[in-house]
């Protein structure tokens, strides 16, 4: 498990400054110059080579995303946009940085900008983070005044402007292209792609979109070295990840670890461990809502990385576990992640904005049992119709949590059926109650 | 997908124009972007909006004439604005309660109690459904998508500020606490440091861990 010493957010509980001095005493901003002097392709290479993979969930390499953007500049200002949209059901990662660590992420914004040729970052966080969103203008008015951002940022002769874009309640817009659309002042409805952020992203002009944590964490890899990131984690699952623990843990918190780490230690660990011990484990979500659930057989053993859940049929997602104890209604607990996804389309592509809706109703009546066997099967279908046939991966964001019910917990569904079936008297199909299609709506 | 619903009729107002406290933050907002991008402004115009029209009014909403002045000082359409307004959650198209309580009830929430902190919220103000004004006009109760605060479900963010780690009786108790014109500090409601775990730190207790790091 990962030592005090090879932390990256050492603020994270906000237990001393989080302000200019503080974060000056914990070592940022420190030689930012010679960072920047090192040159843009110096910069990439090294954050290739640290094996820094995106922590919004997708787990896409962060130095070779930042090489997309195009070299030789047309006459188009570059933008690299942050996205602290943190909106995962789940997830409560982002919102320790913008709160606890704001110059990590201040300093790491300007270097990222300097390697991908961009004079200006925009970061767009969630419009609930209100107070967080205020400690983050602090610490760039505090960078300001340094003179550590803006004309000739750290003295390095690059012009730098950080500003912040407070969205306004809609997980839509943590989906790369509708942040952009939502940045731009329109409905956050995301776009087709190609073409690619990195050609044609805010106001048409070439644009990486990072994470608040995978841009926060690269100025303490430049200063401490690709080879000691890359020395910790496995391979291919490198470093270290902000992770949080919700739900039926007896202490339920955020910390930083090492991937890899067993997902049972890191329960057992951080979260104090499963509420009634680890025999009433019932099942976890490992990384937020979007990704399928993990039966506890399964918790028993994995590991906790990008590589490990996927090969489980999962995913890491963001690193933010919700952990469910036996006494979980899980249908219940899925039914209430399809409310999530009906609530929160945006309504641009049919299949989504049809499909949440009728995955949600079924759901409900799923809880009840109020159903026949042959519709579980009829669910799956649909979220089958749902998965793929959409813009963004909202769609599959949906179809997977009921998906992942149907593959590991279909006994329950059966068995909730037949005690509706047997409460309501026999075997006949189940009768609709007037008022239904009204509450559907 | 979800719409904000209108307003009722006869409360619109007729007229709506920026204040002085509202003008300078607009001054702000619009050196952000490129001057040929002034409708990047819109949401945080709508914001100013609904803060100026909760320091006049009490109740913090966006009137649709306000939405027309949004629209004349970006040199957008109309209708460009009302489709945003509508859009997004957190943008009240109705009026509303001097202290806007909002339940999380997502599932992380859900599983550590956030039904018994929706029972409270009713129970101390009289609510009886997600959506309405209580009777005194004090509290609007509204049920949001997940807050982004998990580890210390459930909250229940009241305007701007998030209560965290609630249960029935204390999410009461700061419902009477708002009654009394108080304003509770924010953040966890049982002792505990922010989003470490409850009982103490389990890293990060060694203070040596706090001095600069390797340079490299």
């Amino acid at each position: 498990m990962l030592q005090d010493k090879d932390r990256i957010f050492t603020n994270l509980y906000g237990q001393n400054d989080w302000r200019l001095a503080g974060a000056r005493a914990r070592g940022d901003w420190n030689g930012t110059a010679d960072i920047l002097a090192r040159g843009p392709d110096a910069i990439i290479a090294e954050m290739k080579a640290s094996g820094l993979r995106g922590r919004g969930g997708a787990g896409f390499p962060t130095g070779v995303k930042w090489s997309f953007m195009p070299k030789k500049n047309d006459g188009r200002p570059h933008y690299l946009v942050i996205n602290g949209d943190e909106s995962e059901p789940g997830t409560c990662k982002d919102r320790e940085i913008l709160r606890h660590d704001p110059h990590k992420l201040v300093e790491s914004a300007l270097i990222a900008s300097f390697a991908m040729g961009a004079h200006a970052a925009y970061i767009y966080i969630r419009g609930e983070f209100y107070n967080e969103a205020m400690h983050l203008q602090h610490a760039i008015d505090e960078a300001y005044e340094a003179g550590l951002i803006g004309k000739n940022a750290c003295g390095s002769g690059w012009d730098f402007d950080f500003y912040i874009h407070r969205g306004a309640g809609a997980y839509i817009c943590g989906e790369e292209t509708a942040l952009l659309e939502s940045l731009e002042g329109k409905k956050g409805q995301p776009r087709m792609k190609p073409p690619f952020p990195a050609a044609m992203g805010l106001y048409g002009c070439p644009t990486t979109v990072n994470n608040v944590e995978s841009i926060a964490v690269s100025a303490t890899i430049l200063r401490r070295g690709a080879a000691w990131f890359s020395g910790l984690g496995r391979p291919n699952n490198a470093g270290t990840k902000l992770m949080a623990i919700s739900g039926h843990v007896n202490t339920p918190c955020v910390f930083e670890e090492e991937l890899g780490v067993p997902m049972k230690d890191l329960i057992e660990k951080h979260g104090g461990g499963v509420r009634g011990g680890w025999d009433n484990l019932l099942a976890v979500i490992p990384g937020g809502c979007s990704v399928p659930m993990l039966p506890r057989d399964v918790c028993d053993t994995v590991l906790m990385d990008y590589d490990s859940l996927r090969a489980e049929g999962s995913g890491l997602g963001t690193g933010c576990m919700i952990v469910m104890d036996k006494s979980t209604d899980i249908i219940a607990a899925i039914a209430r992640f399809s409310k999530f996804f009906k609530h929160e389309s945006c309504g641009q592509c049919t299949p989504c904005r049809e499909g949440t809706g009728w995955m949600m109703r079924i759901m409900e009546r799923m809880v009840e049992g109020r159903a026949e066997i042959e519709e579980i099967d009829m669910l799956e279908q649909v979220t089958r119709q749902v998965e793929g046939h959409t813009i963004c991966a909202l769609g599959d964001a949906a179809a997977w949590p009921i998906q992942g019910l149907i593959r590991r917990f279909r006994p329950v569904m059966e068995e909730r059926i037949h005690a509706y079936k047997a409460a309501h008297g026999g075997t006949r199909p189940v009768q609709v109650p007037a008022g239904l299609v009204e509450a559907a709506e | 997908m979800s719409v904000q619903p209108n307003a009722p009729d006869g409360v619109e107002p007729t007229r709506f124009e920026f204040d002085s406290e509202s003008e300078q933050q607009i001054a702000t907002i619009l050196a952000k972007y490129p001057p040929e991008r002034k409708a990047s402004g819109v949401l945080p115009l709508l914001y100013v909006v609904q803060k100026q029209m909760g320091r006049q009014t009490g109740s913090a909403w966006i009137p649709r004439v306000a939405m027309d002045v949004v629209a004349a000082r970006l040199e957008m359409a109309p209708i460009r604005v009302y489709e945003v307004a509508t859009f997004y959650l957190m943008f009240n198209t109705k009026p509303i309660g001097r202290y806007h309580l909002q339940v999380c009830t997502t599932t992380s929430c859900w599983l550590r109690g956030s039904d018994d902190v929706t029972a409270a919220c009713k129970a101390a103000t009289g609510i009886r459904a997600f959506g309405e004004t209580s009777a005194d006009g004090l509290f609007t109760l509204t049920e949001v998508e997940c807050l982004g605060a998990c580890a210390n479900a459930p909250i229940l963010q009241v305007d701007d500020d998030y209560y965290e780690d609630l249960d029935g009786p204390r999410t009461e108790e700061l419902i009477e606490a708002l009654k009394r014109g108080e304003r509770p500090t924010p953040g966890p409601t049982i002792d505990r440091l922010n989003s470490a775990p409850a009982g103490g730190r389990k890293v990060l207790v060694d203070d040596a861990a706090h001095k600069p790091q390797g340079q490299g």
